[in-house]
């Protein structure tokens, strides 16, 4: 097996806890966080149910101490709180002690203060210092410069892939031995944008989503931000360092098939799966549980469904479960999100719950795990796919 | 350190560049601050149903695409990389103006599918049918070579793949209008030719794509890319020892670098990051610009690859690139570096092969 990269620390903020062991609780005590919008004002409020931060662009300033005339969107201050909790997580104080880079996964960027001022920019001075927060980098050097990282910063944006994408870069430049440590993750906040451009695909859910049943209506959309901190062996061993668990497989393949559709044999996801077991250098057998993308569109879990099916076997798939009726969609914080999860299940040898579970799926026989459960848990398959084709898998040890 | 050969490369730009027997021979002279690109034919490289539902930002890039892959010889890739600064803009500013504009009514699915960053790989995968690793970074100026970045780590993972690297970023009527009412682009209109003397704030936008095929050395080589890499941010004398750094690490002097490509783009706010360049460590270097020929966007500086290569390929430098006296007696090494608004630095070598 591959030994993989050591993960020294995570964070995350998301509608189910401000912090990783709030997040542990919520899931621990099977606490969902789908709710109706409230911080974000839209005509289609009473329509859906979201996984949202019941925090306010106030709130979130004052936890980050910003002054004012700052130019950080909803988007940057999650981000930055995720990633924050991270280092602080990894008894990191001073990041340049080592070549430290930062990647960051995002779909919207700064859309939230975009849609908020653009029809008054031509006449209003005054917001003008956020014409620049729209781009997903801006977003992404407002968490790296609040961070003091300043050398390798980047910003992936393969829509609900994104996050997983940048932690397994980071993972790569990390076993090339092209930098020492990487800040990982993702982060989108909740926005009209995406509000609407799901909405007219018709796949956003009225309900509490339901991943995996027959009956699913449509997804959950969801903000959140969740970063690991990725670090060499060589720092690990030098700094004595307590390791989380380890990225030890990953992989990325192109679905081709449709823009924004994922295909009915699920190739892209199957693709995914299979080269990162190789990466890993392990079989299917190894896995222990699946924390599946499941986002509980009809055309995802159907795909993915078979993708497991064709990995797995029908008869053998390992125990798997989306928490995505947790916390909604968070999009291209999915990836990092769910690897936080992950290494949860890892550390307290849980599985936790695919919600709102009633009828098997017709196409096959898969049942996800639907209460919560104590299990050794070693080794995580998590997915998470995209629109553009994007499939991207990681494989989590301990 | 990987070997990484650039197999292949095509670039669309305000400028006439798509022909490959030509080099910068025809110049156009732009007279607006914000100017679009010099478009090739694009249906001898897309289809006419499909290029109703094409954006800008898509024509540009698959077309760079094919050319890239033709002129490589490789037919399907190993991995698709693709940087954009600000996506398929186009599209996304049309569904954004729609949500607002309408009150979040009577939108349609289209625009919103188009207008994800990553719109522009996924169309060439799905062109291709390439079902390869595929991934869009979009790190404002350093876009294009976080991208360049990727494949040469996966190069070095695993030598023998062609990798398939574009960079594209088109204009968007109102968005880039934006950029006038922040001051990223100069109040009034402009003689972009001289562009570099402007001595006002702002820039000149434009748009455009290039794509290149990296992989092992071949008999299409075109060049060596030796290394690349993106500084988030710096002041002027942080950036010029991280050159200096560069340049050694790659275990040659500064005396072994023949010319060198800058991003000067006309902003008297920050071109002082070059001239600090061009007046110390690069002060005996022939120094070449172009961004009074293509303007400035987020994937500009993809074009001093594309310079490096006809340099290479022809030994000669056209007159109209040069901003100062100097004549390389050779061009073996070309050093690129470009930054925007002191921000997103990068720098690559390129060598000759």
């Amino acid at each position: 097996m591959n030994k993989g990269i050591a993960i020294t620390g995570m964070g995350i903020i998301s509608s189910i806890g401000n912090t990783v062991e709030e997040n542990f609780d919520a899931l621990k005590s099977v606490s969902h966080g789908i709710s109706r919008i409230e911080m974000l004002k839209t005509r289609h409020s009473e329509e859906i149910m979201v996984g949202e931060i019941k925090k306010t662009n106030n709130d979130l300033e004052k936890v980050l101490g910003l002054k004012p005339l700052h130019t950080f969107s909803r988007t940057a201050m999650i981000g930055t709180i995720a990633a924050k909790e991270a280092l602080q997580n990894a008894q990191i104080s001073d990041v340049n002690e080592y070549r430290t880079g930062f990647v960051s996964g995002t779909s919207v960027g700064g859309m939230d203060t975009t849609e908020k001022y653009y029809l008054e920019y031509a006449e209003r001075e005054e917001n003008r210092r956020f014409i620049q927060a729209q781009h997903a980098g801006f977003t992404t050097l407002s968490i790296s410069n609040y961070l003091g990282i300043n050398g390798y910063v980047s910003t992936i944006s393969t829509a609900c892939s994104s996050a997983a994408n940048a932690i397994m870069l980071g993972a790569r430049m990390i076993q090339a031995g092209k930098i020492d440590r990487m800040v990982v993750g993702g982060t989108d906040a909740l926005s009209k944008f995406t509000i609407n451009g799901f909405g007219t695909l018709m796949i956003l859910s009225d309900a509490e989503c339901t991943p995996f049943d027959d009956n699913r209506k449509g997804l959950n959309l969801g903000e959140a931000a969740a970063y690991l901190v990725l670090e060499s062996d060589a720092i690990v061993k030098k700094e004595n360092k307590k390791v989380l668990g380890r990225v030890a497989g990953w992989a990325n393949a192109n679905d081709a098939y449709h823009q924004t559709a994922s295909s009915s044999d699920g190739e892209g996801a199957y693709l995914a799966m299979r080269k990162a077991l190789k990466v890993a250098d392990m079989t299917a057998k190894n896995i222990d549980y699946v924390n599946a993308h499941g986002t509980a569109t009809p055309n995802n879990d159907l795909s993915e469904g078979v993708a497991m099916t064709r990995i797995f076997g029908e008869e053998n798939t390992p125990v798997f479960s989306s928490t995505k009726a947790f916390t909604g969609h968070t999009l291209a914080a999915a990836g990092s999100v769910e690897a936080v999860y992950s290494l949860l299940s890892l550390r307290e040898n849980l599985i936790f719950p695919n919600l709102n579970f009633k009828t098997k799926m017709k196409e096959f026989s898969l049942v996800p795990q639907t209460e919560l459960v104590a299990k050794e848990v070693n080794t995580i398959l998590s997915n998470s796919f995209g629109f553009g084709g994007n499939c991207s898998t990681l494989i989590f040890t301990k | 350190m990987s070997d990484c050969f650039i197999n292949g490369i095509a670039s669309i730009s305000a400028q006439p560049t798509t022909d490959p027997d030509t080099f910068l021979e025809d110049i156009i002279s732009h007279k607006e601050a914000i100017f679009r690109s010099h478009d090739p034919n694009y249906k001898e490289y897309i289809k006419p149903a499909a290029m109703r539902r094409m954006s800008k930002s898509v024509k540009m890039g698959v077309t760079t695409a094919s050319m890239a892959l033709n002129n490589s010889g490789v037919e399907m890739p190993d991995a698709i990389i693709t940087g954009t600064g600000m996506g398929c803009k186009q599209d996304s500013e049309k569904f954004l103006e729609n949500i607002l504009n309408n009150d979040e009514q009577f939108l349609t699915p289209t625009l919103f599918i188009q207008s994800t960053h990553n719109t522009v790989g996924g169309q060439v995968a799905l062109g291709l049918g390439c079902k390869a690793y595929n991934v869009t970074y979009v790190q404002g100026a350093a876009s294009f070579e976080t991208s360049v970045m990727d494949a040469q780590l996966m190069l070095s993972e695993e030598s023998e793949i062609n990798i398939l690297v574009g960079g594209i970023d088109e204009i968007a009527k109102n968005s880039t209008l934006l950029h006038k009412l922040d001051g990223q682009i100069k109040e009034d209109d402009i003689d972009v030719i001289k562009l570099l003397d402007s001595d006002t704030p702002g820039t000149v936008a434009s748009e455009g794509a290039t794509f290149m095929v990296l992989g092992a050395e071949t008999d299409k080589s075109l060049a060596k890319v030796i290394n690349v890499e993106t500084i988030s941010e710096g002041t002027p004398l942080e950036i010029k020892a991280s050159i200096e750094k560069f340049i050694l690490n790659q275990g040659l002097s500064v005396e072994d670098i023949d010319a060198v490509v800058l991003g000067n783009n006309g902003d008297v706010g920050y071109d002082n990051y070059y001239n600090n360049l061009q007046s110390s460590i690069f002060s005996d270097k022939e120094q070449l610009c172009y961004k009074h020929l293509i303007g400035d966007f987020h994937v500009a500086s993809s074009f001093g690859f594309w310079i490096g290569c006809k340099i290479f390929e022809t030994n000669q430098v056209p007159a109209i690139l040069k901003v100062n006296d100097i004549s390389a007696k050779k061009y073996n090494n070309i050093l690129l570096y470009n930054q925007y608004l002191g921000k997103n630095h990068s720098i690559a070598l390129l060598q000759r092969c």
